[in-house]
């Protein structure tokens, strides 16, 4: 198992947009490349399960060049440790394997935000990404009842897809208040209208309200009916699903680990998209959220610098400035607004891990003691969910990572030569 | 038919197109919840990317196993927290 | 009341909130004495968050033996008054036997504890399997000590340290102890508070503030897992921990493996001297984690959630110091705990404040005083 040809010169974490990108213009100096991705299939989470059926033709060209260029994807497989410099571990539903590197691109991506309110945690209530994702991986849609809420371009993507899959999208709740704003300043970025028609023709027919949001969801042991709020007027819908996401929170937790710096909460590069740490790289969502095109411009860059090819890397520089702008635009945007704080009561669950009350939680100045004591954030999550929306109700900043960067089996974590885990296979 | 994949899931057969999630079958299979937390209340998945751990279920006998990261595959043996 | 005090603020400083610290101020508050706890951080963050809580009758000399028991009475006392996120649990403790040799290391603690009033059973290799089903086959069987328990060692020291404040005591968290003095304690804001007596209870720091005192650090490596209830149903510790956890100078592991009331298995345990980084150090844990392997085969198919590394306050004969410092008359140490921190908190609690009351102790106090390792005073 251990291939002693499982080592790269470039290896990739995350095969998103940002990983593709990355691994695709350092595989033109002729290095040996690698993705490494815990999915089942390239894409990352815009193009999930597009490897096969491809949603959009940027997609399928991307895929396509992958596919055909001299990269090793390595599938299914969860980077958790380096117990030396140059070598990863990387749990498979088999077992482990190792990986070898020279240079490092991280391309981690994000992951959606929840926060927390009463019923959020019935079966029935799920990310607005995260019921995209289920439906993608087959979940049948078909006349179902949905409500998407929360905050984000992401929405609207999610209810688009939604629609186009037979679901009967009943309304889109966004928290924010600025859309208009943000719909004029467009013309700065042709390509977000072309974008931004597209989605209205798409989203025809389905209500859309902004400064709009959850306050609470009901149901005996499943999610039967939401109550909203839009001003001073609330009002109750019944729904089979709610999709609820509050944009994004990148996924720093790997960068961390190979003690990369942050800067706001985001993995900190410099201009040739290099961390901290000599060697490592950083692109996409994990160094802060800038949606499709700068990840891959960002992916890009990063491939190029990584392998010396650095006139290439400068050349993209302008373009990225010019959708970075857009990034600050539509983070900007999307702030969460202080009302969502005041939704979690005493006994609305914030760990769900764990269980723990956001009258347990609120207790404590900080993490450490609020872990040490109700254990919150300590569950398999690690503190994935609970993290960044414990970091908006309560300004709590998030801690260190340690190894295993993501539960992985006892068995995966002991390395002497052909270790237990492997025999048993 | 070979575009199809059949398990059990709490020892009811379940039938799905090959591809699907394991979290795809177990919701369709109308089972109650995919777990039960702590305090005891369903729980059913959350993030569909395999980092909340709400969608944990035994897969042949390995609990724990998050569905919504695991293809279905003819056979599998599937129990949730009902 | 025998306390050179009086016009102090407090009769008592405790510096450290451990388990050890809030134990103490627990016993102080209810013997009728003031008491502020300085804490710089979390109660119970330091060794007291890292420690596996296993109260545990010890039967290393006569003199751990008394304190692990003595400590472990006083777990039993307060058990049905521990609130549940101290998962207080009576599992018992099977010390593994192995082969033949540790078979007779078994005999010889069935007699040892016998002879001292502790209950104990000796397991034949059947009955062995019988108690803990993950345990690989071919081990020669084990002593179980039902008495044994486990806590949740953090909320234990946040308990402790709130029955004291129910009874008066004081808590200035967030502020470190810069220098201890006879008059009290100077604080990292320059302020200061003076005391009577103040005691140093900061675990594995504690010569950062009495230099001279011969406590080091003894890194230890652990893992938790996700819940599988019933997978472990004792403390487990293999009797090769003898062996190993008593060499002084190298690195050691053994299987010592624990059922948490919330269904997780806590595995340990790693010793190391001389390492001062708490990072986890994968060629170690890797070590540690085999080790419990080859007692529990399943183990590696569970779900590991978290590991951590802790540091041990070790002393030179292994056992805590408990008294006045040597050369200071108002300053008393309470640090030096080892491995044992959580069980002997219980005991040291009541050895410390029977010294500054001049109270008789339920056990013999000589064994833990400083004085027995410091002979000549100890000046910074
Ligand atoms: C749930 C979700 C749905 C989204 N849907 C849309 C959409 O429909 N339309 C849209 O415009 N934008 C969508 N986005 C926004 C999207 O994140 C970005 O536009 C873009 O995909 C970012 O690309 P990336 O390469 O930076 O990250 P990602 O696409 O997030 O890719 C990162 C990849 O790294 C993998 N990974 C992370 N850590 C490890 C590790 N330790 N080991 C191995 N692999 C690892 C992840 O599993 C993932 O596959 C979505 C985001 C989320 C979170
Ligand atoms: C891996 C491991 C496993 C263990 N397993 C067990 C077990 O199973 N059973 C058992 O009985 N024991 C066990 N122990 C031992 C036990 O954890 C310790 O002996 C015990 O926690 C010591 O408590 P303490 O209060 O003395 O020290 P600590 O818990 O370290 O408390 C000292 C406190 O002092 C504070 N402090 C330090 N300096 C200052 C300052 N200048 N000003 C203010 N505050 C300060 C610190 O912040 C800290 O909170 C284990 C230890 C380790 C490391
Ligand atoms: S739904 Fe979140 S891990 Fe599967």
């Amino acid at each position: 198992m251990n291939n002693p040809g499982d080592t790269y010169d470039v290896l990739v974490i995350g095969g998103g947009p940002a990983g593709l990108a990355a691994a695709l213009s350092a595989q033109q100096s002729g290095l040996r490349v690698a993705i490494v991705d815990d999915n089942p299939g390239l894409g990352g989470q815009i193009w999930r399960g597009d490897q096969h059926k491809p949603g959009t033709p940027e997609a399928a060209q991307w895929l396509r060049r992958v596919a055909t260029a001299q990269v090793k994807f390595i599938s299914g497989a969860y980077v958790y440790e380096q117990p030396e410099p140059g070598l990863l571990l990387a749990e498979t539903f088999e077992g482990r394997r190792e990986l070898g590197y020279q240079k490092l691109i991280l391309a981690t991506g994000a992951r959606e935000r929840f926060l927390p309110f009463p019923g959020w945690t019935l079966p029935g209530v799920a990310g607005a990404g995260g019921l995209q994702a289920l439906v993608k991986s087959g979940l049948p849609m078909a006349g179902k009842k949905i409500v998407v809420a929360g905050t984000g371009p992401l929405l609207l993507a999610v209810a688009a897809y939604l629609q186009k899959q037979s679901a009967n999208v009943l309304l889109i709740a966004e928290q924010a208040s600025q859309l208009l704003s943000f719909g004029l300043s467009l013309w700065r970025w042709p390509s977000k209208i072309f974008q931004a028609i597209q989605l209205k023709r798409e989203l025809a027919g389905i209500r859309h309200l902004t400064n709009c949001w959850v306050e609470s969801a009901h149901g005996d042991n499943r999610l039967q009916r939401i109550t909203l709020r839009h001003g001073q007027k609330t009002w109750d819908v019944a729904c089979d699903y709610l999709a609820c996401g509050f944009h994004l929170v990148p996924n720093v937790e790997v960068a961390v680990f190979f003690g990369c710096e942050l800067q706001e909460g985001v993995v900190q590069v410099d201009e040739l998209q290099a961390t901290t740490v000599p060697g490592i790289y950083c692109a996409g969502e994990a160094t802060g959220i800038g949606g499709l095109e700068l990840s891959l411009v960002e992916g890009q860059i990063a491939g190029f610098a990584a392998t010396n090819q650095v006139q290439q890397a400068r050349a993209l520089f302008a373009e990225r400035d010019k959708l970075q702008q857009f990034a600050n635009l539509l983070n900007r945007t999307f702030a969460l607004r202080d009302e969502l704080k005041r939704l979690p009561q005493p006994d609305t669950i914030v760990c769900r891990c764990e269980d723990v009350s956001f009258a347990r939680a609120e207790k404590y100045p900080e993490w450490r003691a609020a872990k040490l004591h109700t254990r919150c954030g300590m569950g398999p999550c690690q503190g994935r969910i609970c993290g960044p929306a414990l970091e908006f109700l309560l300004h709590w900043q998030p801690e260190s990572v340690r190894p295993p960067v993501f539960p992985v089996k006892v068995g995966n974590l002991i390395r002497d030569a052909g270790s237990l885990i492997e025999q048993e296979q | 038919m070979p575009d199809t994949v059949m398990l059990t899931i709490n020892g009811h057969p379940v039938i799905v197109p090959d591809g699907s999630s394991v979290a795809t079958a177990v919701a369709i299979s109308g089972a109650m919840a995919f777990r039960r937390s702590v305090h005891g209340e369903p729980r059913a998945p959350l993030c569909g990317m395999g980092i909340c751990f709400e969608c944990r279920v035994t897969i042949n006998g390995q609990s724990h196993t998050r569905s919504c990261q695991i293809v279905c595959q003819n056979g599998m043996d599937v129990q949730t927290d009902e | 009341m025998t306390l050179p005090m009086t016009s102090k603020a407090f009769d008592l400083a405790i510096v450290g909130g451990g388990i050890v610290g809030a134990a103490c101020a627990w016993e102080a508050a209810r013997s009728g004495l003031s008491v502020v706890v300085i804490e710089r951080s979390v109660i119970g963050g330091g060794a007291t968050a890292a420690g596996m809580g296993h109260i545990v009758v010890m039967d290393d000399s006569e003199a751990q033996f008394a304190l692990t028991r003595y400590s472990q009475q006083l777990w039993q006392e307060i058990a049905s008054d521990l609130p549940d996120d101290v998962e207080y649990e009576e599992c018992g403790t099977i010390w593994v036997a192995a082969d033949e040799e540790e078979m007779i290391e078994v005999q010889r603690k069935e007699v040892f504890y016998q002879e001292r009033g502790v209950a104990v059973e000796i397991l034949d290799a059947a009955a062995l399997r019988q108690s803990e089903p993950n345990l690989r086959s071919g081990l020669r069987g084990g002593l179980l000590v039902p008495g044994d328990s486990v806590v949740y060692p953090p909320c234990a020291a946040r308990y402790f340290l709130e029955q004291a404040q129910s009874l008066g005591a004081q808590l200035r968290s967030g502020v470190a102890v810069v220098a201890l003095s006879n008059d009290g304690v100077k604080l990292s804001d320059n302020s200061l508070i003076s005391a009577g007596i103040t005691v140093n209870a900061t675990g594995s720091w504690s010569p950062l503030l009495t230099p001279g005192i011969d406590v080091q650090k003894r890194k230890g490596h652990l893992l938790i897992t996700d819940r599988y209830p019933g997978f472990v149903r004792h403390q487990l510790v293999e009797l090769g921990y003898l062996k190993s956890a008593h060499s002084i100078s190298s690195d050691s592991v053994a299987f010592n493996v624990q059922p948490r009331k919330t269904g997780q298995v806590l595995i340990g345990s790693s010793r190391q001297y001389g390492v001062g980084d708490p990072k986890i150090e994968a060629a170690m844990l890797s070590r540690m984690l085999s080790r419990a392997a080859e007692y529990m085969p399943g183990i590696t198919q569970l779900s590991a959630i978290r590991t951590w590394t802790g540091f041990r306050a070790a002393t030179p004969d292994k056992l805590p110091l408990v008294g006045q410092c040597p050369g200071y008359d108002r300053l008393y140490l309470a640090t030096g705990h080892e491995g044992l921190g959580i069980t002997t908190s219980t005991g040291t609690a009541k050895l410390l404040i029977d010294q500054l009351l001049n109270r008789s102790s339920a056990i013999p106090i000589a064994p833990y005083l400083p004085s027995r390792v410091h002979q000549e005073a100890i000046h910074a």
